[in-house]
């Protein structure tokens, strides 16, 4: 292969490092208003009124609730349960009730605090264990707004034989996805036409479109939604923008103005979703020998206040719970459940990390009490080919995690550092060391039929100038996309990548290709441009009666064919692999099409006088396919792996009353260069059938490993069980002291 | 700070070029740059300071731009992202951001080159433990840093 697999530059690089990228505060617009959200500042009550202080001049500003929405007042999701402005009733702080524009910024700020909300304040439901004994009724009759169960083989009587049965509760916290480009939108509304714009920061421009349309009332063909440049998003930018979408689009249609909002940063962490934080209780039954009879995992997630995705991030948890291993018997009991706090939503991983989390831990504590090594102790149990996960799919032949684990042990010589970490903490007075591992899997595309019910489209052409372009919804959020979508094209095009152009997407010109989430869109949107170029390509070599030798002769093949013919669009459409059945009811069977599948090793060194953590050393061991582009992918689980560091060891989201108390990057700390070290990227590959040159999905892959792997170092190194993250100076000092 | 009387004159060069704007003094020097000079390469990230999103060089001496006044500009040397190459060239840094990998989303870019030049020009050897330290007030969520040191190190051999 000539381009795929190579270190093809970024292809919006030149834009990205010359400050020309236009990201939605970049873009020119003259005569427009600003717009902001006025925030309920108390979890939960009842709203008596909503007044505007008479000293105030109100003329010239547009003011938006409720009764200004045409459409339906609903933020469609997977329910219809949240108001996008709320009306009697604040499920949650920072829930928007009323909406505000004018031309002058500064005057807005002043003028939002002029706005005079009248509660009644009811008692709020603040955590798991109070929605769950329904202190109030949240949602439906027992705040419960999704539960799923997994059964495999009989583990009531696995553990009715049991000689030991080990039981542990796990934790993980809510964690920001702090993108450094803050969530914004500029909306414009034609009267005369009937038509709405709104562009921004966004991962799904058919969600936000989706979303928008059944609240300012119009159909898709009169609603433009159009990405511009995306500072980050790892799942902060899937559902929310149709919120802010819709804020700036009522404004501008009530203004008749151009609106602009961007938040500032503390807004967007006081209000926006964050990941849902875990609590997994494990209970493993176990022979005499120590051997694994069944496993048993309950695990309950914090969705918030309304359940936008909550749903489907407790589905992939629930999934991924298990790990990549091959027990017998298996009991997964889960559920989210409602509370007073702002909802919580996508975030890398996708629930995944808080279950592997677990069941990573888990594995450790057992390693620990029956007196084997960590990946000893695992081997046994890893799955090989013709096994069968948790949810009882057979994994086939693809999967290599013994072979991976394999070689990060021996690659990392995780034993003999071990042994000397151990070594180093019998003498040392101030410090001790520890080396840990985590061994799992992650799925790539939607769960179960989900990539059949997408029914994603794709579309390229070629133009007369003989070039050839890609129209996909698919969005450019920093991964990668556009760069690898060019290299899948050139390469199945036979062309120089400088015959390609990825179109920027906007729902008027690109086909639905589905949402930019879920590992999915390398490989499964990935697949649909090698197909479609494959389509291309096949037309124009007929049409020439032979393949051409060079691009020049490329582009007269092309030129000639329009202008014979006309138009040359070629169109690929998402087919499900062959023989890869789910069971949506009894959660069983082929959950993904594929598995990334990975084994990471952290080393750590703690400070016994300030108990700070640091991570020495990360190695991160995959298997994914084929990497389409060395330095992309390796820059994909740097950058996750790093994310995961800090959930780890430094992010920790602190609520107070429903609402988080440190919205600021002074007090919610993310890693800096200072505070992680290089992290060592090890791919291998085994080419996917289904994959665009055998390419599985990495993007969430890396936010699994680095949880668990850095608190089983933790726990390695202080000889006490870190069963909670993030594992702070002050948790740890707590373990320390056995509080 | 829309009053348009309490706004003042600002003189100062930015990336070579002498700059006469009203401002308002006391609006930062990022909204400054942004709004009112309509140079946008400079980003909002999060408006106190941590996160070197908005870095920019104030006579050669890096800043957050977000919370640095105005008026503070007025007779100086101001550079931004938009005056690292010369003569629509790529400087030394940008290629290796490019070749390296040192650029995702791109939002924490402008600030990384900013700071990265600073760095470079200072002339003093570069190992990765020293870049780690300099470079430290600038935040990026994408990378996890490994694609930017390796780039800095690039630039650095690079002989400049």
């Amino acid at each position: 292969m000539k381009i795929v697999g190579t270190r093809a530059p970024r292809a919006e690089g030149i834009e990205k490092l010359t400050g020309k990228a236009i990201y939605v505060d970049d873009l020119p617009l003259n005569d427009f208003l600003w717009g902001l959200t006025v925030r309920s500042t108390i979890p939960y009550g009842r709203i008596r009124s909503i007044g505007f202080d008479p000293s105030e001049d109100w003329s010239g500003v547009t003011i938006v609730t409720a009764k200004d929405v045409p459409g339906k007042n609903v933020v469609v999701l997977l329910e219809q349960d949240q108001p996008l402005l709320a009306t009697e009733r604040v499920m949650h702080q920072q829930e928007p009730i009323a909406l505000l524009a004018h031309p002058d910024r500064e005057r807005l700020w002043e003028l939002a605090k002029k706005v005079k909300i009248d509660y009644e304040p009811w008692a709020p439901v603040l955590d798991i264990d109070a929605s769950l004994a329904v202190a109030q009724k949240l949602f439906r009759d027992d705040n419960i707004f999704k539960s799923i169960g997994i059964d495999k083989g009989d583990v009531e009587a696995a553990f009715s034989r049991a000689a030991r049965v080990v039981e542990r509760t796990y934790e993980t916290g809510l964690q920001e996805q702090a993108y450094i480009e803050n969530q914004g939108m500029v909306a414009t509304y034609d009267a005369a036409k009937k038509r709405l714009k709104v562009a921004g920061s966004m991962q799904c421009p058919y969600y936000v479109l989706k979303g928008l349309c059944p609240i300012v009332g119009l159909p898709p063909e009169q609603v433009e939604v159009e990405q511009a440049a995306t500072g980050g998003a790892f799942g902060g930018k899937e559902d929310y923008p149709t919120i802010l979408a819709a804020h700036a689009a009522l404004l501008s249609m009530k203004s008749g103005k151009t609106v602009k909002m961007i938040y500032d940063r503390v807004e967007d962490l006081m209000a926006t979703t964050k990941r849902h934080p875990c609590r997994t209780r494990i209970r493993t039954a176990h022979d005499a020998d120590g051997r694994i009879l069944a496993l048993d995992i309950d695990a309950t997630m914090d969705g918030g206040a309304y359940c936008t995705l909550s749903p489907v991030v407790l589905s992939r948890g629930t999934i991924h719970a298990g790990g990549p291993y091959n027990f017998e018997n298996v009991r997964v009991r889960s559920r989210c459940v409602a509370t007073n706090t702002p909802p919580n939503g996508a975030f890398r991983g996708f629930g995944a990390p808080q279950t592997i989390f677990a069941m990573e831990r888990h594995m450790d504590v057992l390693a620990s009490i029956f007196g084997e090594a960590p990946h000893r102790f695992r081997e046994p149990y890893l799955l090989q080919a013709g096994q069968t996960t948790a949810f009882s799919q057979n994994v086939g032949e693809d999967v290599c995690i013994v072979e991976i684990q394999r070689q990060a042990v021996e690659e990392t010589r995780f034993v003999e550092r071990r042994r000397a970490c151990e070594e180093f903490n019998r003498t040392s007075r101030w410090e001790r060391r520890g080396i840990g591992l985590a061994t799992f899997l992650h799925g790539a595309g939607f769960t179960g039929n989900g990539e059949v019910a997408l029914d994603s489209k794709l579309k390229v052409d070629v133009t007369p100038d003989g070039i050839v372009q890609i129209f996909s919804a698919n969005t450019e959020m920093g991964q990668g996309k556009d760069t690898t979508f060019g290299q899948i094209a050139a390469e199945a095009m036979d062309l120089p990548l400088s015959r390609v152009r990825v179109v920027t997407p906007n729902t008027q010109v690109v086909p639905n290709s589905g949402p930019t989430v879920a590992s999915r869109t390398a490989m499964v949107v990935g697949y649909l441009v090698q197909q479609a170029c494959k389509a291309l390509r096949r037309s124009l070599e007929e049409h020439a009666g032979k393949t051409w030798k060079d691009e020049a002769e490329f582009a007269s093949v092309a030129a000639d064919y329009l202008r014979r013919r006309g138009l040359l669009e070629k169109w690929a459409q998402y087919q499900p692999p062959p023989g890869k059945v789910w069971d949506d009811k009894a959660y069983r069977g082929a959950a993904y099409g594929a598995y990334a599948w990975a084994c990471y090793v952290a080393e750590v060194r703690v400070r016994l006088d300030t108990m700070e953590a640091r991570v020495e050393a990360f190695d991160a061991f995959q298997e994914v396919g084929r990497v389409l582009n060395p330095v992309i992918a390796q820059g994909q689980i740097e950058g996750g792996v790093v994310q995961g560091l800090g959930y780890a060891l430094q992010e920790e989201v602190k609520m107070r009353q429903g609402v988080m108390a440190n919205a600021n990057f002074t007090n919610y700390i993310i890693p800096t260069f200072a505070d992680v070290p290089e992290v060592k990227v090890h791919f291998a590959e085994r080419p996917y059938p289904f994959g665009p040159f055998g390419a599985k999905g990495i993007g969430e892959l890396p936010m699994d490993g680095p949880g668990p792997a850095v608190a089983n170092a933790l726990s390695h190194a202080l000889g006490v069980e870190v069963n909670r993250i993030p594992a702070t100076p002050e948790h740890l000092m707590e373990l320390l002291q056995g509080e | 700070m829309s009053d348009p009387a309490a706004e003042t004159v600002i003189r100062c060069t930015i990336n070579g070029r002498a700059h006469e704007h009203r401002c308002h003094p006391l609006a930062s020097a990022l909204d400054f740059l942004r709004y009112v000079v309509r140079l946008t390469g400079t980003k909002e990230g999060c408006k106190e300071g941590e996160c070197g999103a908005c870095a920019i060089t104030l006579d050669g001496v890096v800043v957050n731009s977000c919370i640095v006044p105005a008026a503070h500009l007025q007779g100086r040397q101001v550079r931004t992202v938009e005056g690292l190459g010369a003569d629509a060239r790529f400087s030394a840094l940008q290629q290796a951001f490019l070749d390296c990998g040192g650029a995702q989303c791109g939002i924490c870019t402008p600030g990384m080159l900013v700071t990265g030049t600073a760095l470079l020009e200072d002339g003093r050897p570069l190992t990765e433990q020293r870049i780690r330290e300099y470079m430290a007030g600038n935040l990026c969520r994408c990378t996890g840093y490994g694609k930017i040191v390796e780039a800095l190190l690039k630039a650095a051999e690079g002989g400049r």
